[in-house]
């Protein structure tokens, strides 16, 4: 065959295709008796609803396909900033959770059989009585204070609310202190401004990103993805860091395998060359920083070669990544990550990221960190909750973490045992928040639920927490019930609805409703006083001037373009003490801690151990979604990667059933092993949030192993309290 | 009836920017009953190298609708045929399940519906004839895939192909497929 | 090949093709050896016929024809088995695709038949027409009338009628080891010598059936020396298919290892090569020279060696399947 060139190789193969198709087809098609249809699977819907996701907590705009009463897909809905049409895999398996079998269906109270204790049956007058009835004993005998709500999820803001109304302030989620909270403490501190969520970046402007430990892609948030792969696309430089090759670091430039928990080496040294060689931003950190001569001399001895020793990364390569993000300045981010609650110093290590960000001069600029606003509706108009006159006892007797900017939830867990804190918890309302999975060290979270006097739990799946409950509460999915209006903070500012899509299935309901009746059967209906969660949407939609009916049928309206960023003309506003970007935290300083981060070296794996580190597949949202058979059709269990080379000398091979012991002897359910090259000999990897034990999952059960069960020790931030979590150590035992 | 077009639909998967998320699979899933356990899509993620020089290319996959389909020519029934733009479509009512075509297809995207027929990737042609793109590309957030018409030297999987590297799978086997990967 | 990995993760696990291809189970290879004993028992006994024009032929050889169109029905209901959506079944019937072998070999097996019939029915002789005529299944059926006339027009064109039956005979036997053979999708099967190895093979075995029977001794030197030819041409094809995968790139290789160290390749050299063509071209050769009283030992081995070629051939070439090389 003669060579032609590719652009005509494809036209000529397209017509000798069709010719052969004429040549063989004709045969079979009866001169159009016996016709070829493409035919229709028919999921498109009768009616498209738009309303935004509630599989993880982006909240991404949906459009929901309903064809004779059923769900039939759901795609991303175009008009919404946060989606603009595409959605990740969880988004779409929002089917799998409204179809979920396993779904909660009818009230549960806990009753006593004999020896046996089970869940009853019961209507919903008959739990709702039964935990009003807890609240105001409880409200009589300690104070409203001792009822405590754990909340994760965008329905909460109805139980915030009854909670609040009822004069307890505890509110607590774990997606601060084991998740984002040193970010947000780091950024504030530096910046006088959190990070907040979704993440205030603007990557698909940026030249060059550096992610430290983040495993975009894996961890997968739409918009966020979106703009990674689109700076990518134009061509952006990505530097990452994780001592696993990443599916990021499989499309970077650098990836640099660095030992576990000396992250704060790396960025030392990173500082260290980028003021040695002048390579900050001069006239940034001039205009806008404080305390840039001690930050330099404090950095001097941090060389790479004394990174080096620490990180493992050689000294070249530091020197190369840290000109590499210099010259991409100031489109050059440094991502602040999102869980970042790994050894107990990460106040110090994201405050590094912020201040690397800060001499590169990302923050406030196209490419690097947006100064986002959003679109401000009016609050409903409510009587003024009562205020509660005591400190939430989240911090334990002896402990402060003075710059905790929320409630600690482990410490509301501490709370719970008897005499550990100010004061006891003796209730909790959990909502759809699985305390056993989210906290680490979960023998401490099964103590704390035997000492409350009570627990009720709002959920759609029977999660292990329902099974500590003494009330389940069966709340409709998040496709079935209108919530609270979205207005996050985002570059482009916005309001988004979320409607029901199609009625509760079962006999479950929309937290709203749950809400109000709890509220009415406590006396506390004036908070509660419209007529349904659609009636107080739309007030505040109305009276913040955007037209009802059709964000009813958008799903999603645009606020006002505001700039957010200072090249736009917008003037940066610094809420810290200096009024400045604090290189120098002279809050920190105030509170006894370094004022600049300074490196603590993590602990040795002992003999034999590897350091467990956990993180996300990008099909499941932690322990909530291990269930949805629709997404477990792709990923449906979690394994455990070992270095090959490890795994070889432990003469165990690719595939082996194996489990993980710790370093206190707790044993994993069994799981298989991922020999691979993609990470380093001195720790192992998994995905979070498989291994349930609740029967009541009938798919997830026993599924996997769970990574939390490990967890029975962490290291807890002495700045804000969070919890580090990676710093439990495993050996690998071949499974019998 | 003969379906009289000029069309080539293609596409054109871009492995630099695919995570191997598999949002592909799942949407395709929902927006063709795809059912349990059956995959008319997929991931496939090759890591090469040794710790620590590594390369990693993630690969959506699916029926590359050749333009010289082996499973069309092995078909006895006229089951599996060339329809509009050269998608390779399976009509169920023809196809006695005989599996000729799956094992003739080097690429092993077709797979045995479990009503018996065989079924595969259709390029959503239900879609794509209403000016709509496959359900796949509809919600793949990342960009990776692109799909279009290769007759077309305007359309975005043309400028794709003329402007950047790429491959094909198995080019050894003379199918002459139609879904191309960018490196 | 330097000194760098490959680690795949396949998220297709699709059933049948996933980990590794296996949409043919046992009724295929059945098939395929079924078809070939008949291809090999038509081709043969009307060479014999054809050769021996006035001769005495032996009972069973006339009834051979007859024999294979009972075993081919035997493949035939294999293959029905086989399918996956059978009550469309009859779709084989409402086209002919000229590019596939599979539509090839559907129109071909219904040639079989009547070329099977008339051929067999010429071979009887008188005692053997009284018997068919007189037999429970034409009076039953009421088929005297027909019978007679197939009788007439089978006696008419008796040549033309054998000449038909080596025609339909070989192409069976070709188009099964073609079926395979246009694979480009299976690196083993995707060879030009499969088609005539398959042929060959299908001549040996059939071979062995004749020799099964109690065939006069003519007939029997006849039929072993076509076995020892056939079993030799055999063997040249597979040296020749191991030359090819050996020396090809990269697919062959995948083809090649297979057959020298795959899951099949001890079965392979022990079932097909040694059992199967080795040992009975040997023992023939012996039994010939020596003038022995045959063994039945021998073409139960070729029979053997011939559904293992088949089976393994079957299960090898998925194995070897593109589809699950990523």
């Amino acid at each position: 065959m003669t060579r032609l060139n590719r652009r005509q190789f494809i036209q000529i193969g397209g017509a000798a295709a069709g010719g052969l198709a004429a040549g063989v087809g004709l045969s079979t098609k009866w001169y159009g008796l016996d016709p070829d249809e493409v035919a229709d699977p028919g999921t498109d819907g009768d009616r498209v609803v738009p309303s935004f996701c509630e599989m993880c907590f982006w909240k991404c705009g949906i459009l929901a396909h309903v064809k004779n009463g059923r769900v039939t897909k759901i795609t991303g809905n175009p008009a919404h900033p946060l989606s603009r049409g595409h959605l990740c895999p969880r988004g779409t398996g929002g089917i799998g959770l409204l179809y979920d079998p396993d779904r909660l269906k009818r009230p549960l109270i806990r009753r006593n059989r004999g020896q046996m204790q089970e869940f009853e049956e019961v209507s919903w007058d008959a739990a709702l009585d039964l935990v009003a009835e807890k609240m105001l004993k409880i409200r009589e005998k300690y104070g409203p204070e001792a009822m405590a709500l754990y909340s994760h999820g965008y329905g909460g803001s109805w139980f915030k609310h009854l909670l609040h109304a009822y004069g307890s302030d505890n509110i607590a989620a774990p997606s601060y202190a084991q998740c984002r909270g040193p970010r947000e403490v780091a950024f504030h501190l530096t910046f006088g401004r959190m990070v907040g969520s979704p993440e205030n970046t603007d990557m698909e402007n940026s030249r060059v990103i550096t992610l430290i430990g983040s495993h975009l892609g894996e961890n997968m948030h739409n918009t966020q993805v979106q703009d990674f792969t689109r700076a990518i696309e134009r061509g952006a430089g990505l530097i990452v860091v994780d001592p696993r090759y990443s599916t990021a670091a499989g499309k970077a430039r650098y990836w640099l395998p660095i030992k576990p928990g000396t992250d704060l080496a790396l960025l030392l040294a990173w500082m260290n060359v980028i003021i040695g060689e002048g390579l900050y931003d001069h006239d940034y950190v001039e205009k806008y920083a404080f305390g840039f001569d001690r930050l330099k001399e404090h950095v001097r001895d941090r060389t790479p070669e004394w990174a080096f020793t620490r990180t493992s990364i050689p000294p070249e390569t530091i020197v190369e990544t840290a000109r590499f993000m210099a010259g991409g300045r100031p489109a050059s981010l440094i991502h602040p990550g999102r869980h970042t609650t790994w050894y107990g110093d990460d106040t110090q290590r994201l405050r590094a990221i912020a201040i690397l960000n800060a001499l590169l001069g990302s923050w406030g600029r196209k490419g690097g960190l947006t100064l986002p606003s959003k679109v401000k509706l009016p609050k409903y108009p409510y009587t003024k909750y009562p205020g509660q006159s005591k400190n939430p006892p989240d911090m334990p007797k002896g402990t402060v973490y003075p710059l905790a900017n929320e409630i600690l939830s482990q410490g509301l867990c501490m709370a719970s045992i008897p005499g550990t804190a100010a004061y006891d918890l003796k209730a909790w309302l959990v909502y759809g928040t699985n305390l056993i999975a989210s906290l680490p060290d979960p023998d401490a979270t099964r103590k704390a639920l035997q000492a409350l006097d009570f627990v009720a739990v709002v959920d759609v799946l029977p999660t292990e927490i329902t099974g500590w409950a003494d009330v389940v509460l069966p709340e409709a999915t998040y496709l079935e019930r209108c919530d609270e209006v979205h207005t996050p903070a985002y570059k482009e500012p916005f309001l988004a609805v979320r409607q029901p899509v199609v009625e509760p299935m079962y006999d479950s309901k929309p937290g709203w409703w749950i809400a109000k009746e709890l509220a009415h059967r406590v006396g506390l209906d004036d908070y509660f006083p419209w007529k349904d969660s659609v009636e107080y949407a739309m007030y505040r939609v109305k009276h913040g001037g955007f037209d009802c009916e059709e964000l009813k049928r958008t799903g999603v309206a645009r606020g006002k373009h505001v700039p957010v960023f200072i090249d736009d003309g917008l003037e940066p506003v610094f809420d810290t003490p200096s009024g400045k970007i604090e290189l120098y935290s002279q809050t920190l300083e105030k509170a006894g801690f370094d004022p600049m981060p300074e490196y603590t070296p993590p602990d040795e794996p002992p003999d034999g151990h590897f350091r467990l580190l956990y993180g996300r597949s990008p099909v499941h949202s932690f322990s909530r979604t291990t269930n949805n058979r629709f997404l477990c059709q792709v990923v449906s269990t979690n394994e455990v990667w070992v270095n090959a080379q490890a795994a070889r000398e432990m003469g165990l091979r690719n595939g082996d059933m194996v489990r993980l012991i710790n370093q206190d002897g707790v044993v994993s359910e069994p799981l298989a092993l991922k020999a691979t090259q993609r990470i380093r000999p001195d720790c192992v990897y998994m995905v979070h949030g498989f291994g349930h034990n609740s029967r009541l999952l009938k798919f997830a059960y026993k599924r996997g192993a769970s990574d939390s069960r490990l967890m029975t020790r962490y290291k807890v931030d002495p700045i804000m309290g969070g919890t580090g979590m990676n710093v439990n150590f495993v050996r690998v035992e071949k499974a019998a | 009836m003969k379906e009289k077009t000029d069309k080539r639909y293609a596409m054109v998967v871009d492995t630099r920017l695919c995570v191997a998320c598999k949002a592909c699979v799942l949407a395709c899933k929902a927006e063709n009953r795809v059912p349990y356990g059956f995959n008319r899509d997929w991931l496939v993620e090759v890591t090469t190298g040794r710790f620590p020089d590594l390369a990693l290319e993630n690969r959506s996959e699916r029926c590359n609708h050749c333009s010289n389909p082996p499973c069309v020519h092995a078909c006895p029934t006229g089951a599996s045929h060339v329809n509009e733009g050269g998608a390779v479509l399976v009509t169920h009512h023809k196809c006695t399940g005989c599996k000729a075509c799956i094992a003739a297809c080097p690429y092993g995207a077709r797979y045995v519906h479990p009503d018996g027929y065989v079924d595969k990737c259709t390029f959503c042609l239900h879609r794509v004839r209403d000016g709509r793109e496959p359900a796949c590309v509809e919600i793949c957030p990342t960009g990776t895939l692109h799909f279009g018409d290769l007759s077309d030297p305007d359309s975005d999987v043309s400028i794709l192909l003329r402007t950047r590297k790429y491959k094909v799978l198995h080019p050894e086997t003379g199918c002459e497929p139609n879904v191309y990967f960018l490196e | 090949m330097n000194e760098s990995l490959i680690e795949v993760v396949q998220g297709r696990n699709n059933p049948m093709i996933d980990p590794s291809l296996h949409i043919w189970g046992w009724e295929i290879p059945v098939y395929l050896f079924l078809g070939g004993v008949v291809a090999g028992m038509l081709v043969l006994s009307a060479a014999l016929a054809l050769r021996d024009r006035d001769g005495p032929r032996s009972k069973a050889l006339q009834t051979a024809p007859l024999l294979a169109l009972g075993l081919l029905s035997v493949g035939m209901a294999a293959l029905f088995l086989d399918l996956e959506h059978k009550a469309y079944v009859w779709r084989f019937y409402l086209a002919f695709k000229a590019a596939s072998p599979m539509s090839w070999g559907s129109w071909i097996l219904l040639l079989v038949y009547p070329a099977g019939i008339m051929m067999g029915f010429g071979m009887l002789d008188s005692d053997r027409r009284a018997a068919l005529l007189d037999s429970r299944f034409v009076r039953g059926l009421h088929l005297r009338s027909l019978v007679m006339c197939i009788l007439g027009r089978a006696d008419a064109a008796r040549r033309g009628a054998l000449w038909a039956g080596i025609i339909a005979g070989s192409a069976l036997g070709l188009y099964t080891g073609i079926l395979l053979g246009t694979m480009v999708s299976m690196p083993l099967w995707n060879t030009a010598v499969l088609g005539p190895l398959f042929l060959t093979s299908g001549v040996s075995t059939g071979a062995a059936v004749l020799l099964l029977l109690p065939l006069s001794t003519g007939e029997r030197h006849v039929v072993a020396r076509w076995d020892m030819a056939a079993i030799f041409v055999e063997i040249v094809l597979i040296v020749v298919m191991l030359i090819g995968f050996a020396t090809g790139g990269h697919a062959s290789h995948v083809a090649f290892s297979q057959l020298v160290d795959g899951p099949s390749a001890s079965a392979f050299w022990a079932l097909v090569v040694v059992a199967g063509l080795a040992a009975p071209f040997t023992l023939e050769a012996i039994e010939v020279r020596r003038s022995l009283k045959p063994l039945a030992l021998t073409p139960i081995l070729v029979l053997i060696g011939g559904l293992s070629l088949r089976w393994i051939l079957v299960i090898a070439g998925q194995a070897s399947s593109w589809a699950n090389i990523p």
